[in-house]
């Protein structure tokens, strides 16, 4: 029916009475009336968009205040009361602080790796194409399935230990995710591993759209190669860096995968992120309230970064 | 400066070689794991030999994956069609149209790549329970589908911005309604983006878990990690029995990847720039 209108209308504008105009002019008209694309288009997307994202998120924030129990249709107004519940409990804080620790260091070391392997396929090595193949397909593995594998690799016997006690380096093996001094790290290594490779990518694309002219020039300016990498390189490498960090520093900031299948969040709550935390209150638990509140503060936490970071390196770049 | 083949640049070939074999063991090992008798108490590196394919039928039965593996097939093919169709046929207006109110659509679009899916998830899982899709499949895809919405358009959008208008205004001019001209002019030109959109999805849908978990796991419609991970619990110390699993589990994701791996490294690398 509607579609039946609107071609009616797209005839009634290209109509035989609306001479068509000469070449350079109709683009700009067309833009406005020509090409007709119409809102009904939008629909299917905003309406599966609406119900599934903004809705429920909404709701989400307005239960954040009340007592809302996931279950009927009673609530009541309980203010900021979850969220002191957030702020004092001992679980909650050591997730949040883990996650944050969890989301910096996987940024930054997955970056620093990514970039250095970048910098390193972005040669003449005649076996870069096979090499960015393996460095990448961590990435395309399921979170869990790594998590499973890693855990099997840091376990009291697993090959970690194996290879430090065969290099002769056996007084550093660990009971690595059963120690709570190591779980979170052991978790932030495995994601690492995994989505190196993704920054890699997109440090190469960025590598590879850098001038071979501005280089030229500065090497006979005279600058060696590694004020050629920090002077010229890196600054022009800015979108590349703001869309690695973001990535990286959400997905950190998210994480619940590799978590659950290495560690569990344990030992105690040594490795327990904001996710797990929210999954466990809310399914396991029945604390809804709670996790809701929780989620709230992750939603602030991640806009909140967010925001930062972008501020920050556009800052760098201007 | 990176036109020849020196002293320097064989040295960082080996460097680069080494990292990458160091990288490779959480690999070897899963699939070296899987191939030894299921007691086996030997090195993850130490070449496994004769291999056994036993664990692989065990757990081929014991964790349903096949089921599972079907589930993940359907989720994964019916959610990426219904996020190709309805993201690509809006970005058609929000790109074409300078309206105010394509531009805040677009921009309110956007807003959702900030926020995380868990502020939204005890609300929506009481809705899915509410109206009945609890254990069902199309929970899963319903989600997928709004979750990818964002990002989806976003890439649409930037790509169908840049094409030019010429094409349309042939269309146009040769009688072609707004449906007619999305259809044979807009979306066959937009082919790149929808590589990116199919594989970025595709990666990230088949690999999910903590949707799935939540909707599906104990209703027997489990997708391949929901199915992995009770399996896992059941085994947790049958290392080569798990692995075979793992490897059943991630033997499809991995065979696209390696048959299409020119396109997957470059949707992943070219996917946010649009």
């Amino acid at each position: 029916m509607a579609s039946t209108l609107l071609e009616d209308r797209d005839v009634a504008d290209a109509a035989p009475g609306a001479p068509m105009p000469a070449a350079p002019r109709p683009r700009r008209r067309s833009r406005r009336a020509g090409i007709l694309a119409p809102w009904w288009f939008v629909a299917p997307a905003i309406a599966v968009y609406v119900f599934i994202v903004v809705v429920p998120s909404l709701r989400g924030a307005f239960f954040s205040f009340t007592d809302w129990n996931g279950l009927g249709a009673d609530w009541s107004w309980v203010g900021l009361e979850n969220f002191a519940d957030v702020f004092t409990d001992r679980a909650a804080q050591a997730a949040l602080w883990n996650t944050l620790v969890l989301a910096v260091l996987v940024t930054v070391i997955q970056n620093a790796i990514g970039l250095a392997l970048a910098v390193g396929l972005h040669s003449m090595v005649k076996s870069r194409y096979l090499l960015r193949v393996v460095f990448f397909a961590p990435v395309v593995l399921t979170p869990l399935v790594s998590g499973y594998v890693w855990s099997y690799l840091l376990s009291p016997n697993g090959t970690v230990n194996e290879l430090l006690r065969g290099v002769g380096l056996g007084g550093l093996a660990q009971d690595w995710l059963g120690d709570p001094d190591f779980a979170l790290y052991a978790v932030v290594a495995a994601v690492v591993w995994q989505f190196a490779g993704y920054s890699m990518v997109i440090f190469l694309a960025g590598l590879q759209a850098v001038p071979e002219e501005i280089l030229e020039a500065a090497t006979i300016d005279g600058a060696g190669p590694w004020r050629r990498f920090w002077s010229v390189t890196f600054p022009l490498l800015n979108g590349a860096v703001v869309i690695n960090v973001m990535l990286s520093l959400i997905g950190g900031l998210k994480q619940f995968d590799q978590v659950v299948a290495m560690t569990g969040g344990g030992p105690g709550t040594a490795s327990e992120t904001i996710s797990t935390l929210i999954y466990k209150n809310a399914f396991l638990l029945g604390e809804y309230p709670f996790s809701v509140a929780l989620a709230v503060v992750m939603t602030i936490l991640i806009a909140g970064l967010s925001a930062v970071q972008y501020r920050l390196t556009l800052r760098k770049a201007s | 400066m990176h036109t020849r083949y020196t002293g320097r640049t064989l040295i960082r070939e080996i460097v680069l070689i080494a990292i990458a074999a160091v990288w490779a063991i959480p690999l070897i090992a899963l699939v070296n794991v899987s191939l030894k008798p299921a007691n086996s108490q030997t090195n993850a590196l130490t070449p496994t030999w004769p291999p056994t394919f036993e664990n692989y039928g065990t757990a081929w039965e014991q964790a349903s994956l096949g089921a599972a593996l079907m589930n993940s097939t359907i989720v994964a093919v019916v959610s990426i069609v219904l996020i190709v169709a309805i993201s690509a046929l809006a970005s058609y207006p929000l790109a074409r149209v300078t309206r105010a109110w394509s531009r805040w659509t677009f921009y309110g679009v956007l807003g959702g790549l900030l926020i995380p899916a868990q502020l939204a998830l005890l609300p929506l899982y009481a809705t899915m329970r509410d109206v009945g899709l609890l254990g069902s499949l199309w929970a899963v895809i319903l989600i997928n589908v709004g979750t990818a919405m964002p990002f989806s358009i976003f890439l649409y959008t930037t790509f169908v911005r840049d094409l030019p208008l010429e094409y349309e205004e042939a269309a146009l001019l040769d009688g072609c309604g707004p449906v007619r001209s999305f259809l044979n002019v807009v979306f066959p030109l937009v082919r790149p983006a929808t590589g990116t959109v199919i594989i970025l999805n595709l990666v990230g849908i088949w690999n999910e878990f903590f949707t799935p978990l939540l909707y599906l796991s104990g209703s027997g419609n489990a997708t391949a990690p929901v199915a992995i991970y009770s399996f896992v619990s059941q085994y947790v110390t049958v290392w080569p029995l798990v692995f075979a699993g793992l490897v059943i589990s991630v033997i499809p994701i991995l065979v696209v990847y390696f048959s299409l791996q020119k396109y997957v490294i470059k949707g992943f690398a070219g996917g946010l720039k649009g």
